[in-house]
This record gives C-alpha cells, sequence and structure tokens, in this order.
C-alpha cells in the first residue's frame, strides 16, 4: 500500500523534522563556555551594581518596592521564618516568596533558572555564583546597616572577588560534633569517635561532597606531615588520603542526613541508632526541644572544624531588586539579625544583634564577638584547580570533591 | 392525498458534513487527523526533551562554572564504564527492581484473585476503593513514615521486640518499602487480568479432572500473566528511578540517586548515566509487548 | 464457584493480611499527626492537637493545595483531550504505526520521573526561557499532562475494543456526519471510562512530586510544599496532618468513580496502566 506508506513517511518527516528543529534552535542559543577563573572581575563601578529597575538612592528604592510588591528568595530551611519576614512585609510591603534549597547545589542550580531576586549562599556555591553572573556586587552604600557587621565576616575570600563585595553575610555557624551523653565518655572533645571505627555502626553524617573538608581537618592533626593548611585546597596526596580516611568511615555510618532530614537525626540520636556524628545548632536546638530532651552534647572539637557564612547574594537581573536591596539591608539589621541567629542557632552578623537577643547570653554561646574561637572553623569554600600558594593549579576541584564523594559512597 | 411517499430532502451539505464525507472516504486521514494532536504533544513535548538530555550525555561541564559546554565527546560514557561505583550502583538498581517485583507479584496475587473471582461484587468494590485510597497518600508522608518504622525506636522494632528480633537492616527494609510502595500497582492489573478469564475455563478444567491447584497452574496463571507483566512494568520502572528512598532508607545509592545528584554541577554524566534505565526500560518494555502485557493494561 | 472451601479461606486470610500491610503505615501516619515531638518515635510519648490548628492557621498550605488542584484540573483535561484522540485513532482505526502509539504514549510513564522531569527542565530553560516563556502553572500542567496521557488513552482504548464499531457504522450509514456519531454514539459509551481514566490522571497529578521538582520554579504544589516543610523540622508534624487530611477526603470522590463506573476493570485498568507517573 503505497499510499500509506507515503503517509507514514510524512509522519516519520514530520518527526525528524521537530528533533532537527529543536537541535538547531538548542545549537544556535549562546554558547556558555565561560572561562570562569576565579580571581576574574573588575573595580565595581557604580554601573556593576546598577541592576535594571534599582533606584538610585535609599528613598527611591523604598517607593519601588512597594511598587514592586514581592521579593522571590532562594535560602536555606528556616531562613525567612515567618517572625521576620512578617514585620518585613508589613515595612516594606514586599511579600517574601521563598524556595528552600536542599543543598548549595542546588542554589546554584535554582539561581541559573533567573527565577529567583536572591539567595542566601554557602561559601561553596557563591563563587560559582559570581562566576556564572548570576548574582550582582552589592553596592553597600545602599544597605546602611553593612557598616555593624563584624569586621571577621567582611571582605571573606568566598564573597569577595578582587575587593568587591557580592552580598551580606547573614551570621556564621560551625558544624559541630554532636554525641550522645550517655553513650561515649563525658571529656570528649575530638573527632576521634567519627573517625577511628570506636562508634562503628553508629555514625550521623552530613551527606555532600563538601564533607571531604572535615576529613582534611582531622588529617591536619593527625597527619601533620601531609601539610595540609586550607582544608579545600587540597593536592592530589592530601585528596587522595582524605577519600581514603572517608571510605573507611562509610561503613561505620548509620544513617546519612542533609537539608530534608533535621528531624530524621533527631530521631536517630533520640533512640540510639547514631550515638555521635556531625551537626548544626540547629537540630541541636530542636532536640534540645523535644519531650524529653534528646541528651546529647554539642562542641567544636578540639582539632577544629568545618563552619558556614552564609552571604545573601542578590541576582543580576532580579525582577524585584528594590524589595531585594531593601531585605539585604533588614536581614542585617539588629532586630532582624537578632532573631534569625536565635532561630537557627548561629552567631549574627550585625554586633548590634547582640543586644537585642532574648536570650542575653546568645552571643557569648554561639561566640559572636570572639574572633578567635572563629580561628579554627574553615567557612565552606568552593574547592578550585588554583591552590592559591606556590603549589600552583593543582588542587583539586569541586568536579573531582563530587566524584570522589559517589565513590565514596559506593 | 398524495400516493407519493414523503421523501426526506438530503442533508445540507454544510462545511461539516463535507468534512465529514471526506474523511469516511479517508480513514487514514481521519486517524491522521486525531492523533495530530496527541502524537505531536508527545514527540514535541516529550521526545524532543528527551533527546535534548540526551544530547548532553555527549558533551561536558566547564568545571568552576558548572555551566554545560558543547564539546561533543564521550567522556561521560568512558567515566561510567571505568570508575567502578557506577556499575555496582546500575546493577545494585536493577537487581532491586527485579526483587520487588518478585514480592509484588507474589503479595498481589491472592488479593487480586479474591477480589476478581471470590467476593461478592459489594465487597468487590470496597476492596477496589481500598486499594486505590492509599495512591492519594502522599509519596513523601509514607518515605517517611517507612524511615520512621523502620528505624531502631520504629513501629516495625517494637512490633518484633516481643519475639526478640530487632528491625530489618538497611537493604531488607528498602525492600520492604518499595514493595510497600508499588504494590497497589501491581493489584488493579492482576485483578483485571483475573476477572477476565471466563469462569468456563476453569470449570472446564475441573471437568477434565484438575484439581484446584493444578488447573491454578496450569489455566489460571498462564492466562493472568500478561496482567502480571503489565503490573511489572511500573514495579520495575519506579524502583528504576526512584532517588528518595534508598538515601532516606538505607543510605545507598542507586541509579536514580546518582543522577539526582548530579544533575545541576554534572548534567552530562547524569544523562549519559541516565541512557542506562531508558535502554533497561526500553528492552523490558518491548519484551513486555511480546509477552502480551500492553493488551493486559 | 470453581475455587475449593481451603482455597477461599486462605484467600481471604491472604487479602486481610496485605490490606494490613497496605494500611498499617496509613495508621502510623495518622497516629503521628498527634504527635508533640518532631522525632518519630514508637510509641507516641506525647499526644496533642495543636498540629491541626497550626495547619488550618498556615496560608502556606492552602495556597499550595489550591495550586495543585489547579494543575490537576489542567493535566486531566488536557489528558483527555489527547487520550480520548489517541484511543479513537487507534481503536478504531488500523494503520502503519498503531503498535508504535501504544509504546510512544506508556513511555512517559515507564520512564522513571526523574528523567522525565531532567528533560522537560532542560526543554524549559534551554528552549522555553530564551522565548520567555518560564516556569508557572503551565509548566507545571505540560508535565503532568504528559504522562497523565496513557491513564486516560489506555482506558478509553479497553472500552472502545469492548464497545462493537458497528454501531457507529450504523449511526453513519443513518446520515450521521462525524461530529454527531461521536457525539451521541461513541461518547456515551466512553464516558464512564474517561471518568475513571480522569479520576485517575487526577489523582497521579495531585500526588507527583518528581516531575514537578523539575518544572515548577517558584510555584508550590501540594507536594512540594510537603517536601519544603521537611526542611523545616519545628512544624514538620503538620506535614502528617495534611497526609492524613487528603487521604479522607479522597475517599469520596474515589468511591463516588467507583459508583459511576460501576466497571471495577475500567478503573482497575486505569489504574493499572497509569499509576507510574508517581515517579
Amino acid at each position: 500500500m503505497s499510499k500509506a506508506r507515503w503517509r507514514k513517511a510524512r509522519w516519520v518527516g514530520l518527526a525528524v523534522y521537530c528533533c532537527v528543529a529543536l537541535l538547531a534552535a538548542t545549537s544556535c542559543g549562546s554558547d556558555d563556555d565561560d572561562d570562569g577563573s576565579a580571581g576574574g572581575g573588575t573595580t565595581t563601578t557604580a554601573a556593576d551594581t546598577q541592576i535594571a529597575g534599582l533606584g538610585p538612592t535609599l528613598e527611591e528604592i523604598k517607593q519601588k518596592a512597594r511598587e514592586e510588591g514581592e521579593v522571590n528568595l532562594v535560602i536555606w530551611a528556616g531562613y525567612a521564618d515567618k517572625s521576620w519576614a512578617k514585620p518585613f512585609t508589613q515595612q516594606t510591603g514586599c511579600k517574601v516568596v521563598t524556595k528552600d534549597g536542599a543543598s548549595s547545589d542546588d542554589m546554584v542550580d535554582l539561581m541559573g533558572t533567573g527565577a529567583y531576586d536572591g539567595v542566601s549562599a554557602s561559601g561553596d556555591a557563591t563563587l560559582r555564583l559570581i562566576a556564572r553572573e548570576d548574582v550582582a556586587p552589592v553596592n553597600f552604600d545602599l544597605t546602611p546597616n553593612y557598616a555593624d557587621v563584624f569586621p571577621g565576616l567582611k571582605d571573606k575570600s568566598y564573597n569577595t572577588v578582587d575587593g568587591v563585595g557580592y552580598g551580606v553575610p547573614h551570621g556564621r555557624g560551625p558544624n559541630l560534633l554532636v554525641f550522645r551523653k550517655d553513650k561515649l565518655p563525658a571529656g570528649t572533645d575530638s573527632w576521634a569517635p567519627v573517625w577511628d571505627g570506636s562508634q562503628a555502626g553508629k555514625l550521623s553524617i552530613y551527606d555532600n561532597p563538601i564533607y571531604i573538608a572535615d576529613a582534611a581537618v582531622y588529617l591536619m592533626a593527625t597527619q601533620p606531615d601531609l601539610g595540609i593548611e586550607n582544608p579545600y585546597k587540597l593536592d592530589q596526596k592530601q585528596f587522595d588520603a582524605a577519600v581514603d580516611l572517608l571510605k573507611e568511615q562509610k561503613p561505620q555510618i548509620a544513617k546519612y542526613w542533609d537539608g530534608t532530614t533535621y528531624a530524621d537525626q533527631v530521631t536517630t540520636f533520640k533512640s540510639g541508632e547514631t550515638t555521635v556524628g556531625t551537626t548544626w545548632p540547629y537540630q541541636t536546638n530542636l532536640m534540645a526541644a523535644e519531650k524529653p530532651p534528646v541528651p546529647v552534647t554539642s562542641l567544636k572539637p578540639k582539632e577544629g572544624t568545618t563552619g558556614w557564612s552564609d552571604t545573601w547574594m542578590i541576582a543580576k537581573n532580579a525582577a524585584h531588586p528594590n524589595c531585594m536591596y531593601l531585605w539585604l539591608n533588614y536581614i542585617i539589621s539588629p532586630e532582624a539579625n537578632a532573631k534569625v541567629a536565635e532561630y537557627f542557632g548561629e552567631a549574627p552578623s550585625n554586633s548590634k544583634a547582640c543586644a537585642l537577643t532574648k536570650d542575653a547570653n546568645h552571643c557569648d554561646t554561639y561566640h559572636a564577638t570572639d574572633e578567635a574561637w572563629w580561628e579554627d572553623v574553615y567557612y565552606w569554600d568552593t574547592p578550585t584547580t588554583d591552590c592559591g600558594d606556590d603549589r600552583g593549579e593543582v588542587c583539586k576541584a569541586y568536579e573531582d570533591w563530587k566524584a570522589a564523594w559517589t565513590e565514596i559512597k559506593g | 392525498m398524495s400516493s407519493v411517499p414523503r421523501v426526506e430532502p438530503p442533508p445540507r451539505a454544510t462545511p461539516g458534513r463535507r468534512l465529514s464525507s471526506f474523511f469516511h472516504r479517508h480513514p487514514f486521514g481521519r486517524a491522521a487527523s486525531l492523533l495530530a494532536a496527541p502524537i505531536g504533544w508527545l514527540v514535541v513535548v516529550y521526545l524532543g526533551s528527551l533527546v535534548l538530555l540526551l544530547m548532553a550525555a555527549f558533551w561536558e561541564t566547564e568545571p568552576f562554572t558548572n555551566d554545560v559546554v558543547r564539546n561533543w565527546n564521550l567522556d561521560n560514557f568512558r567515566r561510567l564504564l571505568e570508575q567502578d561505583v557506577y556499575r555496582d550502583v546500575a546493577l545494585r538498581t536493577i537487581t532491586m527492581a527485579g526483587l520487588v517485583t518478585i514480592a509484588d507479584a507474589v503479595l498481589a496475587f491472592p488479593i487480586a484473585y479474591y477480589m476478581a473471582r471470590v467476593a461478592r461484587p459489594r465487597t468487590r468494590e470496597i476492596l477496589v476503593v481500598a486499594i486505590l485510597t492509599p495512591l492519594w497518600a502522599s509519596y513523601l508522608v509514607k518515605a517517611f513514615a517507612w524511615n520512621a518504622m523502620l528505624g531502631n525506636d520504629g513501629f516495625i522494632g517494637w512490633l518484633l521486640e516481643p519475639f526478640g528480633i530487632g528491625p530489618p537492616g538497611d537493604s531488607v527494609g528498602l525492600w520492604l518499602t518499595f514493595t510497600y510502595f508499588w504494590l497497589p500497582f501491581m493489584i488493579l492489573p492482576v485483578f483485571t487480568g483475573l476477572e477476565r478469564i471466563p469462569n468456563s475455563l476453569l470449570e472446564a478444567s475441573g471437568d477434565l479432572g484438575a484439581r484446584s491447584l493444578r488447573t491454578f497452574w496450569k489455566v489460571t496463571l498462564p492466562l493472568a500473566f500478561p496482567a502480571v507483566v503489565a503490573g511489572s512494568i511500573f514495579t520495575f520502572s519506579l524502583t528504576l528511578g526512584d532517588f528518595i528512598l534508598p538515601t532516606l532508607i538505607a543510605n545507598e545509592q542507586f541509579i536514580g540517586t546518582v543522577i539526582y545528584n548530579e544533575r545541576s554541577a554534572g548534567l552530562p554524566l547524569a544523562a549519559a548515566f541516565a541512557m542506562v534505565p531508558i535502554i533497561v526500560m526500553t528492552v523490558y518494555l518491548v519484551v513486555a509487548r511480546r509477552l502480551g502485557a500492553f493488551r493486559a493494561l | 464457584m470453581v475455587e475449593s472451601p481451603i482455597t477461599r479461606v486462605l484467600l481471604r486470610v491472604g487479602t486481610g493480611l496485605t490490606l494490613a500491610f497496605i494500611y498499617v503505615p496509613l495508621f502510623v501516619i495518622a497516629i503521628y499527626a498527634f504527635n508533640e515531638n518532631i522525632s518519630l518515635t514508637w510509641p507516641v510519648e506525647s499526644y496533642t492537637t495543636k498540629w491541626f490548628r497550626v495547619a488550618w492557621e498556615d496560608e502556606s498550605v492552602r495556597d499550595a493545595l489550591l495550586l495543585s488542584l489547579k494543575a490537576a484540573f489542567g493535566a486531566t483535561a488536557i489528558a483527555l483531550v489527547l487520550g480520548l484522540l489517541a484511543s479513537l485513532a487507534v481503536a478504531r482505526y488500523s494503520f502503519f504505526g498503531r503498535e508504535t502509539i501504544s509504546f510512544l504514549v506508556i513511555l512517559p510513564i515507564a520512564l522513571p520521573g526523574i528523567i522525565t522531569g531532567l528533560a522537560l527542565q532542560a526543554t524549559i530553560l534551554n528552549v522555553l526561557s530564551p522565548l520567555g516563556i518560564s516556569f508557572s502553572i503551565w509548566t507545571i500542567i505540560i508535565g503532568h499532562a504528559t504522562f497523565c496521557i496513557v491513564v486516560v488513552y489506555n482506558n478509553a482504548v479497553a472500552r472502545l475494543r469492548r464497545v462493537a464499531g458497528s454501531l457507529e457504522e450504523a449511526s453513519a450509514d443513518l446520515g450521521a456526519g462525524s461530529w454527531q456519531t461521536f457525539r451521541y454514539v461513541t461518547f456515551p459509551q466512553m464516558r464512564s471510562a474517561l471518568l475513571a481514566g480522569g479520576l485517575l490522571a487526577f489523582a497521579l497529578s495531585f500526588d507527583e512530586v518528581i516531575v514537578t521538582v523539575f518544572t515548577s520554579g517558584a510555584q508550590q504544589t501540594l507536594p512540594i510544599w510537603m517536601l519544603t516543610n521537611f526542611g523545616r523540622p519545628r512544624e514538620l508534624p503538620i506535614v502528617n496532618v495534611v497526609a492524613l487530611f487528603v487521604i479522607v477526603a479522597s475517599i469520596v470522590p474515589v468511591w463516588i468513580a467507583q459508583r459511576v463506573t460501576r466497571e471495577p476493570t475500567a478503573v482497575g485498568g486505569a489504574a493499572g496502566a497509569a499509576a507510574g507517573a508517581r515517579k
């Protein structure tokens, strides 16, 4: 039946045409080969920080924000809780719409869609966002509260490139060692139980490639001849040692946890399924709030630890830049920052926030003013090939960290 | 009074009727115009998107910005073949998918048979509703519930305590969870398939001297087999692509988890690895069609 | 009855056990909706009803629920139209490539959801965004409709195969045009099959999370809302409350669908064919 064949051929032809058209359409799209050198960047000019639609002065920003009426944020869970988001909306007229990122990778991904105005990015996401040109530098004249930020949080390597700042700091916190008081000796102050097999089968570990840095931190103390100085700048030998250590640890892990399973970590510590591991103050607060509270101790071990300080960044093509600038200024205002710090369990970034926390000792408990305490806290950073010292470009990049993490998990 | 019967005038040749007549004379034309929208949708939206994704498998990522660079090469596939972990993950996933399918088939059969051939119509209706209702319980909530149930202080541990057994291990727990989740998708096709078997065939078998077990083995089972295969398409494919349960319940990496983890910073690798479930399922579908599953859906 | 009494007893026991297996976790979820703690140990240590109040006051739940309903209606409508068209072509005409149609239609549901999701996201980012179309309820609907088509299609094809085409030929002989035949002859016979398929498509779309994660952008359907709330454990138990509400609320529509179709096979066939889209 040649007629049927001919008709069939027409349909096949149409299908092929569609595929070819798609191919052509996408191939003709702009090629994104950015040569993303970490150091690339020019000095800020007023034009750099100028985002389309942004008012030039604070007054105009406030006016335009009322017209915008909304701000779309990518956040870590809990970073825009009602208790400070609602007053913001009342003050500025900007409704706060949020999307939780489950991980830094997720956040980089989400910002790449161009649907959001800003993000609370950790150090392992910030440099990537800057290199991808998804975020714009911040004009600190338009965020007056920035003047009160602790000096120890300004001009950090993960959010400042060539002297150009790309965001305001949210607060800072450490990755803590947490252990069951009744299962481990009271004086435990080292990461050793997490690595040496004494609690095999009962570990609770953060599920993310950045955890390789924690292995590196431990190696800094136990294998000093490896010469690790920065746990995010590991050359092949140091990297292999860290990966080997992690592979030894893998069979001892009872449960991983991440940004969607905070409650699960609380449950596993409560039931004793896990007795020791890494955690954030967020979970230790949750564990303390249980009825009855989970009997754990959490602390920064003597070897030091990794930590995080998240940076609020504004999208280059933000649809609501004025609301976003108001948010940037608001979130580091003493009132909001105090609430933020207490809610999540971290040290505030604004020095004036300490006077406003409900718990008068909050800043002391979280070492907000104790810069020395933060000396051995290695904030999350983005691993790149550039070792930043005389070794040159031999360090392992995030890509390798990801590949290794997949291999470690098996 | 006229004796000429009244003749209805022929219907007016409106455009609609002309179109109908055209289609009547060109049945393929009618089929084609009916198919234009759905097939057009599926080809353009779905296949087109798949092609777009799979093209990425031949590209690579710029290491720092994670942008996809359109350098055509086979590096991703090389990496998948060289590094053992990917092979292990693939085998682990496929094995689990098989085990889950078997468990679901075994578990589904009694209830499906009961509903199809033994239960009264009223009971049957109730049972169908009972089977369908859990589909409305959120996947995520069920996942976290199972995670809780399998924990040290979980429901299952509490049930087994008097017997002195602890809660099941990671892999067994995961297998149980998968079996639970996909069970309704096996019960319903098997139920439909068993319903279609005419009673007369089973009675004839009995008349010929076979007892119920032999009838079951030689008559019922072969007739219901295509339905089981139909159900297995879903139990197999759902296990193959799941990325939430393996990490949550068993800390294990499955094909889905690897793809999910690589999706942002390593899309080309994710796309390359995605070929594995695509190939597996395509083969599975072809075999299933041979076994008559498509008619049993 | 062909089966022996012992067989029937065994079947009843087997059915009971399977039903218990299916419903115990749902019962656990229901209990956890009253759990005061966020940790999920068993037995529950302290009970409370406060989460019901919290869930009731939470605006985001209502918004998410509304969006889920809208998306499900949209996806079901599209799936009904496309599935109906495809089934009419396949069941009533034979042509080259007919077998392939079934294959193509089932593909979105047979391939893992993460692949469908990634593929659609790639299209949205690389093809639609440059054209100015970005994530919205329509991208969600497109994603859902794609794998819901098969549900309607399978149901409709099964029904059309059971109903003789001779009725339509008779209608044409009597002078009805194509549309009239469809409206007065074909459609009434297919109505219940379409209803069953549509209801299942609705259920699939409503609880879908995997593909939705990739196609929703900033939008929150109910499953996305739940996913978000797992990361906000302070109010985690309201997720259980909402899940319980949805389970209970769905019993009535499912029951009605059962009665209206009065053909368990229609529902069964559709569900069996359809369910995969969950993931």
